[in-house]
């Protein structure tokens, strides 16, 4: 189960990384691989405002359904338009092209209090 | 409680299959990948472990009037090597199970009956055994494996096995006595649950285990992958066949269900008989296919609408990876079931459209 250290997680799987006051979101891998085979992603429009902890998109796997929760708050800024029919990217890689959406963060400061990669792996090898 | 295991449970493990329990058993949901998997079963064959599944012998001389007692299709139209589909009913006419009866003997009847439900149909059968001295029951669930070998290869791979014979059998004709793999004393079946040609094979459980790698190595050329339960479940939705707890209950009658074909009307009497012609016409909701008109994917439970009216309930939803589609089987008002009728899905407080379809959902 890959975890790369550049980046912060949540309780909920997903990752965040931040460049600039722009953040990119994503799902995990432990993540994709409890869903399985994703084949819809409900993402918000570009425009659309969420606060921290506030429900993103849904991701939806042949058998499952999965809520995704902004890591931090800010304006949706571009949601990733290729993974339309292409779901699968996100099983294949979930870190990369499988990005989900990139927020202009509110206030970078929210990312103190997400996970680091060491802190993640230790509670996903705890689940 | 412990989880109970199949003669290929370890097999499953060793494999990397993902596990989960299921009916009180630890059984494989995924191996490679649920899409993959189904897709496999479409295209070339895949092999299942239905171990959990529970057969019930029904045996003596009055053996045919207790089956014929029991379940809803006529038994009497079986030969000895031919097996039918039928549902168990309760005196209300709802479902305590659906079967397949094996006619094994001229007074010798197997029922496999769902895995879920093996201790509540044992219950009811034995205790609504019409002929109790002359119609002796046998629960022989933990006496077979069963595999299900499914899809257009199927016939090859159970050849190359069984014996070339076993691709003459019609469907749901089936062979005693045979040599598979090795292993004597199997049961094959031209029966399955998949949409697609196929088998299901049972096989004295203390003697299966090597047979699932030999149906992996024998496989290999024809492109055979080991499909867990997850596929089993899409693969049977896009084939629209009832799953008991979904489509069927005990307050459900084979009539809503689209079973009535399972109704052996001139047989004489049965078991729910009087419930099912009282209920006959009468259905407040009758089991529909949906395909849903845009991406999202409906899921049991959802209400489905029209005209801004709840119609009814989805039974079970999920994409279809033949049609790359959201599909489902729904409990709908009656007159909503021509084909095209355009109805709404309530996917988490958002309509989303859906159409009635008539038809598998299987892209020939």
């Amino acid at each position: 189960m890959s975890i790369p250290a550049d980046r912060k997680y949540t309780s909920h799987d997903e990752w965040v990384l931040l460049d600039g006051d722009i953040a990119t979101i994503g799902i995990t891998d432990f993540a994709q691989d409890a869903l399985g085979d994703l084949v819809f992603i409900d993402l918000p429009e570009a425009g659309a405002t969420f606060a921290a902890g506030d429900a993103l998109c849904e991701v939806e796997s042949v058998k499952a359904v999965a809520e995704v929760y902004a890591p931090v708050g800010g304006e949706v800024v571009a949601v990733n338009e290729e993974l339309d029919g292409s779901e699968g990217t996100v099983n294949s890689d979930p870190y990369g092209a499988g990005w989900l959406l990139k927020l202009r963060v509110t206030d970078a400061a929210e990312l103190d209090a997400l996970m680091d990669a060491a802190a993640y792996e230790a509670k996903v090898s705890e689940s | 409680m412990e989880d109970r295991r199949t003669p290929f449970t370890s097999l499953h493990e060793a494999a990397g299959a993902r596990m989960v329990s299921y009916a009180g058993f630890s059984m494989p949901i995924q191996y490679s990948g649920l899409q993959e998997e189904h897709l496999r079963v479409r295209s070339a064959v895949g092999i299942f472990d239905v171990s959990h599944m529970g057969e019930i012998r029904v045996s003596g001389p009055k053996a045919l009037e207790a089956v014929q007692h029991l379940v809803t299709n006529d038994a009497g139209r079986l030969e000895v090597g031919h097996a039918l589909y039928a549902c168990i009913c309760n005196e209300r006419g709802g479902v305590v199970d659906d079967t397949i009866v094996y006619r094994t003997g001229a007074s010798e009847f197997m029922l496999c009956v769902n895995a879920a439900n093996r201790a509540k149909d044992w219950a009811w059968l034995t205790s609504h055994n019409p002929h109790p001295d002359q119609a002796t029951m046998v629960d022989e669930g933990d006496d077979w494996a069963q595999i299900a070998i499914q899809g257009p290869r199927a016939a090859e791979l159970v050849s190359a096995l069984g014996g070339a014979h076993l691709a003459d059998l019609g469907t749901y004709h089936f062979a005693l006595d045979q040599v598979f793999a090795g292993v004597a004393g199997a049961m094959v079946a031209r029966t399955g649950y998949t949409g697609e040609d196929g088998f299901e094979v049972y096989l004295p459980a203390q003697l299966a285990e090597p047979v699932w790698t030999a149906l992996l190595d024998a496989g290999a050329p024809l492109g055979v992958l080991p499909i867990g339960l997850g596929a089993r479940d899409t693969l049977r939705l896009e084939a629209r066949f009832c799953l008991y707890g979904h489509e069927l209950g005990d307050e459900i009658s084979p009539l809503q269900a689209g079973l009535n074909w399972t109704i052996g009307w001139k047989k004489g009497d049965f078991m729910g008989r009087d419930a099912l012609l009282a209920r006959r016409g009468k259905e407040p909701h009758r089991l529909a296919g949906l395909i849903m008109q845009d991406r999202r994917i409906p899921r049991e439970g959802m209400k489905v609408m029209a005209g801004g009216e709840e119609v009814g309930w989805i039974t079970s939803g999920t994409h279809s990876p033949s049609m790359e589609r959201g599909v489902a089987m729904a409990y709908l008002r009656p007159d909503l079931l021509t084909e095209g009728t355009e109805v709404q899905v309530d996917v988490r407080g958002r309509l989303a459209p859906a159409q009635v379809f008539k038809g598998p959902f299987i892209n020939r």
